[in-house]
């Protein structure tokens, strides 16, 4: 007889029932809360605002709490969300340069005007759990210095000075910013649409890409010029006031790479530059960000696109883990007309292979 | 916290403006894939993104819908996606294929012929037909540019070379306004010269791919093929099981363990009617040999 094969209003609820006492887990333990993940997991939170595209921490530890610990998931609940909201404008580009430093390391140089600082990092930390933080553990209070006065000078506008790095390509001060979630995307496309390509992008992407052009696929010989991680004013120009005005101050980080130099008759050889920039504190996100990006530029400057991670139309294309997660698992919806016109071709095909076998194949005894 | 509100059709008006200007253009230029700046919606990607917007945009609160996958009203995507209207936009659904004004489709195309004024939307993953032969988007564009299509030809000539038929069974290509190449979306070839001078408009949305394309409505639609080897549609030849029909593509359903089959509608509206007006199929299924439709 004809079975319930297909699923029913009742099915999907239950189901979504199911789902929420599963999110709950057990009640004897106490629910966990926006707080608690926004200031315990904080890098998480980082994470979903950078890739789904929208500053906002409390939101982000919902999608967060929401999507059960699924960062995908919660990264499509943001986006999902930003989509709707309405559009101001752009605001003014940021100064990252006025950054109020939490951390700020460089790799090419030993000392630099302003300092290293290592800032909140597991860089050297031993990967040993620790069976203290398992039940409840008071950290020391942390150590404390006067902050630095005045700006902190970007390295590779110390290199820059002395026309040692390319000057950072700037776009038309008065051309709109491309934005990729309101114009579709074209090839080629220009670099601040690669950009915001890649800040969207799924970390581990980037990640997987940044590390292949380290081993070989598309090498651009990158020295980490200066990775900062702290807080910057945001300004908007308001039309009516005639000036910019200040909405507030986002933490990012910033990774600016310095890469192989290039040179010609004409032109007297310099360092070139890839650049990533991500929410919060997102090191490995800005770092991967930086050698893709360094890695797309092949074309302007004239090198040979072979590598994945040079393939603009490769990696714009699949870099986007809503997108993506959706048509991978898409395959989890029925298919099957389509499978059904299959089969009957399959069939079709078996019959006349067996018909056009002439003679009739013995069948080999059984072993 | 910032508490979301939505617009009617959740999509709001700046968006269903934008996407109505990419229909237009679509409908201007049958079979073109017009670039639009596709939204995040609250389904996944290549679960109906492409086809919910479409239809958000061009819903007003007199239409009727339905909503079918696989051509049946409740698969579970098709009541997720109902329920969204429903829910969003308040409009009256309905399972009925000839009371609804709008049907949002995946897979299939309805049996029952449509009429003026109705709009069938395809929910599409991958809108470009050359895809699978070019990889690259900056060079299929070229080719539609062109009328380039001498790459599709030799891939059905090459199926037939290898298979002695033309080896696709969904999706099938077709062209259309004998000018672009499209693809149908994943609907299997049976539904493809349903397309053709049909009275109904029929807009295809592909989400994640950021394209609209569309057939008005009597526009010439011609499946792919060759003169020694003309499209054929294939259906699996048998009546359905449960209302007898004879000319409805079928759904297979393994019954048992041992691998018993039955073959039932796909489309369950079609099914149903034809059931409620006293047509009978044998409930089980019997072995049946196939053969090809013309």
């Amino acid at each position: 007889m004809y079975v319930a094969v297909k699923g029913g209003e009742r099915a999907i609820e239950n189901a979504h029932r199911l789902l929420a006492h599963e999110r709950r887990g057990d009640p004897d333990f106490p629910e966990v809360s926006l707080a608690q993940i926004s200031e315990q997991l904080g890098l998480a939170v980082d994470r979903v605002m950078s890739e789904g595209s929208l500053y906002d921490r409390e939101l982000a530890a919902l999608a967060i709490k929401q999507a059960r610990g699924d960062m995908i998931e919660a990264i499509f609940l943001v986006r999902a969300f930003r989509a709707t909201l309405p559009r101001f404008g752009a605001a003014e580009p940021a100064d990252t340069g006025k950054m109020r430093v939490a951390r700020r390391i460089s790799s090419t140089f030993k000392d630099i005007p302003g300092g290293q600082i290592l800032g909140p990092t597991f860089d050297y930390t031993h990967r040993l759990l620790d069976p203290q933080l398992a039940d409840g553990f008071f950290p020391e209070a942390p150590a404390i210095s006067d902050a630095l006065p005045g700006a902190t000078p970007r390295v590779t506008d110390i290199l820059g000075r002395d026309g040692l790095i390319e000057p950072s390509p700037q776009a038309e001060v008065d051309a709109p910013v491309g934005d990729l979630t309101r114009e579709p995307l074209s090839f080629p496309a220009d670099r601040d649409l690669r950009l915001q390509n890649l800040a969207r992008a799924d970390e581990g992407f980037l990640l997987a890409m940044g590390y292949s052009t380290q081993r070989g696929y598309g090498r651009n010989h990158p020295f980490a010029g200066e990775i900062r991680f702290g807080e910057v004013e945001v300004e908007f120009f308001a039309e009516d006031a005639g000036f910019a005005m200040p909405l507030g101050s986002i933490a990012l980080t910033e990774c600016q790479m310095v890469n192989q130099f290039k040179g010609s008759a004409t032109e007297a050889p310099c360092f070139t530059r890839g650049y990533g920039l991500a929410f919060g504190q997102s090191e490995r996100k800005a770092m991967s960000m930086a050698l893709v990006d360094r890695a797309l530029r092949a074309r302007e400057l004239g090198e040979e696109v072979l590598a994945p991670a040079q393939d603009e139309e490769f990696v714009m294309s699949h870099s986007d883990n809503v997108q993506a997660t959706g048509f991978v698992e898409h395959l989890k919806l029925p298919h099957y007309v389509d499978f059904q016109s299959e089969l009957g071709l399959l069939r079709k095909l078996r019959k006349e292979f067996v018909a056009a076998a002439d003679p009739p194949p013995m069948r080999e005894a059984a072993e | 916290m910032n508490a979301p509100a939505y617009n009617f059709a959740y999509l709001d008006e700046q968006t269903k403006r934008m996407i109505r200007r990419a229909i237009l253009k679509a409908i201007a230029i049958p079979g073109y894939q017009v670039p639009f700046a596709s939204r995040e919606m609250p389904m996944p990607y290549g679960w109906g993104t492409g086809g919910v917007q479409v239809t958000a945009s061009i819903l007003g609160p007199e239409d009727v819908l339905k909503v079918i996958d696989q051509g049946s009203d409740d698969t579970t995507n098709a009541i997720s996606i109902r329920k969204f209207f429903a829910k969003t936009a308040g409009v009256a659904t309905t399972t009925s294929t000839a009371d609804a004004t709008v049907i949002q489709t995946r897979h299939r195309i309805p049996e029952a012929t449509l009429h003026e004024g109705q709009v069938l939307v395809f929910q599409v993953p991958i809108p470009e037909p050359l895809r699978y032969l070019e990889p690259r988007e900056t060079e299929t564009r070229r080719m539609h540019a062109l009328a380039e299509y001498g790459l599709m030809h030799v891939k059905l000539y090459e199926d037939i070379a290898r298979f002695g038929h033309i080896a696709t069974s969904y999706a099938y290509p077709v062209k259309v306004n004998a000018r672009y190449v499209m693809d149908p979306s994943p609907t299997p070839k049976f539904d493809n010269p349903k397309m053709d001078n049909c009275a109904a408009l029929q807009l295809f949305g592909a989400g994640r791919e950021k394209r609209i394309y569309a057939i008005p409505p009597y526009t010439k639609v011609v499946s792919l093929d060759f003169e020694d080897h003309p499209f054929t549609r294939y259906r699996f030849d048998a009546p359905c099981a449960l209302c007898g029909a004879e000319d409805a593509y079928l759904d297979e359903i393994v019954t048992d363990n041992d691998g018993s089959r039955m073959f039932v509608c796909s489309d369950t509206d079609y099914c149903e009617g034809r059931q409620a007006v006293g047509h009978r199929g044998r409930e089980s299924a019997a072995p049946h040999k196939e053969r090809p439709h013309g």
